[in-house]
């Protein structure tokens, strides 16, 4: 529903997205024969690695600076030591802390509610036979195309209708499904089960559901694990439905962001204080599970 | 590659009913929240619809878009996001699959420069808008401070000026997403078979031509996917320009030079109650991307096709 989400359909693999345990990424084609890297190469990678992380840095330079100092001729360029004050201000002005719990819920429903029914349509769509599927799936597929704006009116008032506006399950029911994640379940388990072990499941008289709970779901968990990754990333950042459905009083942390600015006077330091407050807690998970976050955007893409 | 081939013929797994079963969750879901809302919009744009006569509407025919396409704002609002789509795209498409060619050799603390380039990806959009603004700002932003006091160049006014705003809203999409491409590129870089570039290194190839005759060709698919992908999301451009303006209005600046489409269609809705027209906009917005994926994926089988024709021709000569 957002345009995260149709990002991601970069990441859709025409071949079983496999994520690749540690031992076999040296033997990975590509790696052993890449070239040698010269210092012209890690010049080059350092710079653009000071330009996707100075945005964050100088957010912390601005958040511990008052007001006053921030305009000085030359500005900082070294944190200082106002940012719990700011942090204060910022807390008092904008429902931050509330924000981060709906956001907690909205993301962890909003990624149980993808990973359980994609894997399970992933599942019907790779595995099983029945009259239509062919056209089911493309028409998934096809839906990707469609913008977010599309569908906010009616959905709106649907909203409305059920009494749900400025409530949670308004932003948790839309995104409960994705056309990416069935799509990208069904790539991954059309080869990563074999036929023959689910043709001898149903010899054996299991039902497919059996099926589905003891063969599929051991097997898929890799793939559910980057699915799971990619759509509470993209839930937690996600902004347009949020804003229009929900409030200042009850909002995800994105929403939570624009009681900041309001108010007589906006001030900088607490402005960036604020946004740093609603960063971090991202960025630290980011920090711990980077490498596999950067993992699942790989496999993901493979075969784009 | 043959999964898709292959699985035609295996799948002959019996399904029943069951199999409805499990894909009704997806598509029930999918039904009430999204493809109804998608037909009411095409429903209400032809009405003449507000907030309060929701249910009383209006029939009005094609008159949203007779509306629309003689509006002076839709053909800004259209430019707009033509310009800012192209200033964001082609760049971040450019820079990302230099970078991730600087990401395939073979380095040293790999994972660090990965994990770092993907950090702006997991920054979200309301949050790197507000922290480029600060950046931005004409009087006392780091960006003018560094362009006037360390480069000597004339401060620009980066919310007065269009083509600045514009290149400042493109700034934010290109730091949020070149990233991410560059791994996607990186990703289909280390599926090119290194045959190919040991085979081209015997032939004298030079690094830049290995790269060009090589690695480029190699990655057009993935090139291709990210061009459409980047094009739908273009086309929808919204929270960068909503919040870059100041009074967090959907203006997209004082004299909307950066008002697009995405933007247009909210004002109309959510600002001036026109729901019709704002619906219209929406369904225009589908139409353009529809065109626009077509359009790519048009260009890049002729493209194909001329190729696979020359190749043939080259072979008969020799």
């Amino acid at each position: 529903v957002t345009s995260t989400v149709s990002r991601q359909a970069a990441a859709v693999p025409a071949e079983p997205a496999v994520p690749a345990p540690p031992r076999n990424r040296s033997a990975r084609r590509g790696t052993h024969g890449a070239l040698k890297p010269t210092w012209v190469t890690y010049l080059l990678l350092g710079l653009v690695t000071l330009v996707s992380v100075i945005p964050l840095y100088y957010t912390t330079v601005m958040a511990s600076h008052t007001n006053h100092e921030m305009a000085a001729k030359v500005p900082p360029l070294l944190p200082n030591g106002s940012l719990f004050t700011n942090l204060r201000a910022a807390l008092k002005l904008a429902p931050l802390n509330q924000g981060l719990i709906n956001s907690v819920i909205v993301s962890s429903c909003v990624t149980i509610g993808t990973v359980a029914f994609c894997t399970l349509g992933g599942f019907a769509f790779a595995k099983l036979r029945f009259r239509g599927s062919g056209l089911l799936l493309a028409f998934c597929v096809g839906t990707m195309m469609v913008p977010t704006q599309m569908g906010i009116i009616p959905l709106y008032m649907l909203m409305a209708r059920l009494g749900l506006a400025g409530h949670l399950p308004s932003v948790i029911l839309p995104t409960l499904v994705t056309a990416f994640g069935v799509f990208f379940m069904r790539q991954y388990l059309t080869s990563a089960v074999p036929d023959e072990l689910i043709e001898a499941a149903f010899v054996d008289g299991a039902g497919s559901f059996r099926v589905f709970l003891s063969i599929v779901v051991p097997a898929a968990r890799p793939a559910m694990a980057v699915l799971a990754m990619l759509t509470f990333l993209t839930t937690w950042n996600d902004f347009f439905w949020p804003i229009i459905a929900l409030n200042s009083q009850n909002p995800t942390i994105q929403v939570s962001f624009q009681s900041l600015a309001t108010g007589y006077a906006p001030q900088q330091s607490v402005i960036m204080a604020g946004t740093l407050y609603g960063v971090v807690p991202v960025l630290v998970v980011f920090a711990v599970l980077g490498k596999h976050i950067v993992g699942g955007v790989m496999q993901g893409a493979l075969k784009g | 590659m043959t999964a898709v081939v292959e699985t035609r013929s295996r799948r002959r797994l019996p399904g029943g009913r069951a199999a409805y079963a499990y894909v009704a969750p997806f598509f029930v879901v999918f039904a009430a929240f999204s493809v109804y809302p998608w037909l009411d919009t095409a429903w209400v744009s032809l009405h003449d619809v507000s907030l309060s006569t929701y249910n009383h509407q209006t029939w009005v025919g094609l008159g949203n878009y007779r509306n629309l396409f003689t509006n002076s704002f839709f053909w800004n609002a259209f430019r707009n996001t033509i310009t800012i789509g192209i200033i964001s795209t082609v760049p971040q498409l450019c820079l990302a699959l230099g970078i991730a060619h600087l990401l395939n050799y073979r380095l040293r603390g790999k994972t660090f420069f990965r994990v770092a380039m993907l950090m702006p990806y997991a920054t979200s959009l309301a949050a790197a808008t507000v922290i480029f603004i600060e950046l931005f700002t004409p009087d006392g932003g780091l960006i003018n401070w560094f362009l006037h006091s360390l480069l000597h160049l004339p401060a620009v006014d980066w919310q007065g000026n269009k083509w600045a705003s514009q290149v400042a809203v493109s700034t934010i999409v290109t730091w949020r997403w070149t990233g991410y491409n560059a791994l996607i590129y990186l990703a289909g870089m280390q599926t090119i078979d290194t045959a190919l570039y040991e085979a081209s290194a015997l032939d004298g190839a030079s690094r830049w031509h290995q790269f060009r005759y090589v690695t480029l060709p190699g990655l057009r698919p993935t090139i291709l996917f990210t061009i459409v992908v980047s094009t739908i999301g273009a086309t929808q451009l919204f929270g960068e320009p909503l919040l870059f303006d100041p009074t967090h209005q959907p203006n997209g600046g004082s004299e909307h030079q950066y008002q697009t489409l995405g933007l247009l269609m909210y004002q109309q809705g959510w600002t001036y109650d026109h729901l019709g027209l704002a619906s219209a906009t929406a369904w225009t917005m589908f139409v353009i991307i529809v065109l626009a994926v077509l359009t790519n994926l048009g260009l890049a089988r002729r493209r194909e096709r001329r190729e696979r024709r020359w190749r043939h021709a080259a072979e008969v000569a020799a």
